[in-house]
């Protein structure tokens, strides 16, 4: 089997092509709304509303917009504990998402998951999984199904830098291209598992060639650019859709937050955050090009102001929303009791 | 002149049939030459000449079945230059093993003429036909594992299935359980129902995560809105002289899990009636099956609609003065015990579990209120075992029934030995249970 790196025959349109004025903009605004829901949720953690573990998004942003305006209605997402944006991306309700972050009736979850264990399966929203690598052997089962049923469906399937030293995550690999499975792998590197940084934990230096030995092409993406998240992840659905197996996109993106809310951050420096912030976010560049493709600051503003009070109206349903029935804590078990 | 001996041809092998000589008396034979065909309950294999001569005499003719092991099949005249004696051996690893002790003939399953007309079928042939008939019925059932298509099961459980269903529908996976076990609960949130079968389910401890926290959790932490229609089987228990890492009982490890059913069948209508239940049962479930009961024969109903209740136990003999509650081989133990005990006057009731979870409380109270003693058996080890939980579900339910403390028989509390003495001393016997009944009166 020839290893295939790079499937030379795919080539990532270019970036600034890739979503014209009206994508980017909805896009922007997607990804504002994930930013703003995550202060809030990060604020709410602080007064004690959201509690056990809570794992921001911010910086991330870009990877989970690009690639959900390069698939379809009824493909499906599935990803780790850091969730919420793909949720907020996949069109959950933010008053639901909230509303479980507070342990509340009105959740996605009925208030029984948490943070962590979110699902939607009118989004094609999978979960909100707790254990490392694990949602990629279930994403690798997406597939399967879609491979089964012999549809054109496509599985996005999410997992951390840190995850990909997991022995399911390759066994995954191994079964979706032995198969021939439609599952786009996503590696989300913002370097960072915990408080390791990914050259102390991983021995390979370009995580996109992990695939390598099982012949699976890849990209290496930009992930702090929604426009050339889109374009590479466009190209890796293509790819899956025309039944040729899976594809690997390794984004190099960062978060700008602790890995949970309890987390203190002292194996990076303020400077090597802010660095990332002030150069490379992404939110900045795709306002900077919506600016220069004729949009004004005003209305920019207008559609902020918008969000904060959207984020605002659902971190007070997740106030308001009754704790779950006590009854609740035996429901759900099993189908049928 | 050297004998040639019936060769054991797998751990739980103990008779076969000679289906084939491919050497007839004359015919020279060499070292490494194929001499017979011989056909185990998994797998018809060839046996070699380790020694050098003329074939002398057939003792067995071919086509012959239940031929035990070690039985004298044939004669060779050596050559002086031959091994100097004694058997000449087919299949060098396991020609020796000495024969299984006398097994008196399996106990029956207690007759059910609620679903009328039955036939002898083995409980592998009760496995194949109720996985082939939920599959006939939901084109959403599918059967993956090590061997199950190509190989047609590494205990020719699915023998023909790939054949029938086709490779979309009987797949074979590598050797990488928590990979596959994975995927099979991804497609089963995304509405498929798949079958899994671990060659044994030793070998699902290596996906025991995706099991519990992926299978079991995700309907309760998603508020209902998903589960896993799947099901988890393969052997379970001891097989014989495997060792400690192949033998190995998780009923109680399952059971211990809120989300799981757990199922394990003694005979071959347990096996098909609850195999079909499993399917279309909207949860996971573990199947826990037993090797050595894959070639036991029994009186199986033969409709297409006979299908039997999770969670619900059977009676397999009545009695008045003891109730011995067992699950999967251990059933025949307490049939067994049950046998000697009646010799000596003692009437036992026994209960074939069937479901170890949802456990059915209602049959084992009904019995215990009857015969006031209680003895569990289980082939696992005996901390926080399976009759922990049943013998703390008769103290709860009916202590004041009790004229004895219940007692639990169970494995011996070390890892599988491999020596055969030594084996045996480690899994339960019929006497451990008369003993153990006996010290109630």
């Amino acid at each position: 089997m020839a290893a295939a790196p790079q499937d030379k025959s795919r080539k990532p349109r270019k970036p600034t092509e890739s979503m014209d004025r009206d994508e980017l903009l909805a896009a922007y605004t997607t990804m504002l709304l994930i930013r703003r829901f995550e202060e809030k949720a990060g604020q709410l953690y602080g007064m004690g509303l959201i509690a056990g573990f809570c794992h921001l998004y911010i910086g991330q942003e870009a990877v989970v917009v690009g690639m959900q305006h390069a698939i379809d209605t009824g493909d499906e997402v599935i990803t780790s504990y850091r969730d919420h944006g793909h949720m907020l991306a996949a069109g959950m309700d933010p008053k639901g998402v909230m509303a479980e972050l507070t342990g509340r009736s009105g959740g996605y979850s009925k208030g029984k998951g948490g943070s962590m264990h979110m699902f939607s399966k009118e989004k094609g929203f999978f979960g909100g999984h707790g254990i490392v690598g694990a949602q990629v052997s279930l994403g690798t089962g997406l597939g399967f199904s879609n491979w089964y049923r012999e549809n054109d469906r496509v599985s996005l399937t999410y997992f951390g830098e840190g995850a990909s030293n997991q022995g399911q995550v390759y066994e995954s690999f191994n079964l979706a291209n032995l198969m021939k499975l439609p599952v786009v792998f996503i590696i989300e590197n913002n370097r960072y598992a915990m408080g390791t940084s990914v050259e102390r934990a991983s021995a390979s230096r370009d995580l996109s060639l992990n695939g390598v030995p099982w012949g699976m092409p890849s990209f290496s993406v930009d992930g702090m650019d929604v426009q050339a998240v889109k374009a590479a992840g466009e190209e890796a659905v293509a790819h899956c859709r025309s039944g040729k197996g899976p594809f690997l996109l390794e984004m190099k993106t960062y978060r700008y937050r602790g890995h949970s809310m309890s987390d203190p951050a002292k194996y990076r420096t303020r400077e090597e955050v802010q660095k990332m912030r002030a150069e490379h976010d992404s939110l900045d560049s795709a306002k900077a090009r919506l600016l220069e493709l004729g949009l004004d600051e005003a209305g920019l503003k207008k559609i902020d102001d918008g969000l904060k009070a959207q984020v605002q109206e659902a971190a007070d349903f997740a106030q308001a929303s009754p704790e779950p029935e006590p009854g609740e804590l035996y429901t759900d078990v099993l189908v049928g009791g | 002149m050297v004998d040639i001996l019936m060769p054991a041809l797998s751990p739980t092998m103990t008779e076969g049939k000679l289906a084939k000589w491919l050497k007839r008396p004359g015919d020279e034979i060499k070292s490494g030459d194929v001499i017979a065909e011989i056909e185990t309950d998994k797998a018809t294999m060839e046996v070699e000449a380790v020694d050098e001569g003329t074939m002398h005499e057939i003792l067995v003719e071919e086509g012959t079945e239940g031929v035990p092991v070690n039985t004298i099949i044939a004669r060779m005249g050596g050559d002086e230059v031959a091994a100097p004696k004694p058997e000449v051996k087919a299949e060098a690893p396991a020609a020796a093993a000495p024969a299984k002790p006398e097994a008196p003939a399996t106990p029956a399953p207690a007759a059910d003429p609620a679903y009328g007309e039955t036939k002898p079928t083995t409980v592998r042939e009760a496995l194949r036909e109720a996985m082939s008939l939920e599959m006939r019925a939901d084109k959403d059932v599918f059967l993956m594992g090590e061997e199950v298509a190509q190989y047609q099961g590494a205990y020719k459980i699915s023998q023909g299935m790939l054949d029938e269903f086709g490779p979309r529908r009987v797949i074979d996976t590598p050797i990488t359980e928590h990979g596959f076990t994975g995927m099979a609960v991804g497609a089963a949130m995304n509405g498929l129902k798949p079958i899994v079968e671990f060659m044994t389910f030793n070998f699902a401890m290596q996906a025991i995560d995706q099991i519990i926290n992926s299978a079991a959790k995700t309907l309760y932490m998603s508020g209902g809105q998903m589960g896993a229609q799947i099901v988890f089987r393969g052997p379970n228990g001891a097989a014989a002289r495997v060792g400690a890492q192949h033998s190995q009982c998780y009923a109680s490890w399952y059971a211990h899990c809120p989300g799981l059913k757990v199922v394990a069948p003694w005979s071959a209508a347990d096996a098909k009636g609850l195999l079909r239940a499993a399917i279309r049962d909207p949860n996971p479930v573990i199947f826990l099956e037993n090797e050595i009961l894959y070639g036991h024969s029994s009186e199986c109903p033969v409709s297409d609609d006979f299908i039997l209740p999770i969670g619900k136990a059977k009676v397999e003999r009545e009695g008045s003065d003891v109730t011995i509650i067992a699950f999967s081989i251990m059933v025949d133990l307490a049939l067994k015990a049950a046998e000697a005990l009646a010799e000596q006057g003692i009437s036992a009731e026994v209960i074939n579990l069937r479901t170890i979870r949802p456990l059915d409380i209602d049959t084992i109270v009904e019995s215990v209120k009857k015969t006031s003693r209680v003895v569990s058996v289980e082939e696992g080890w005996p901390f926080a075992g399976i009759g922990s939980e049943i013998i703390a579900t008769v103290v709860e339910h009916c202590f004041d029934w009790l004229d004895a403390p219940p007692v639990r028989v169970a494995g011996v509390d070390v890892p599988m030995p491999y020596a055969a003495n030594l084996e045996k001393l480690a899994l339960p016997q019929p006497g451990w249970v008369v003993d153990a009944v006996k010290k109630l009166f």
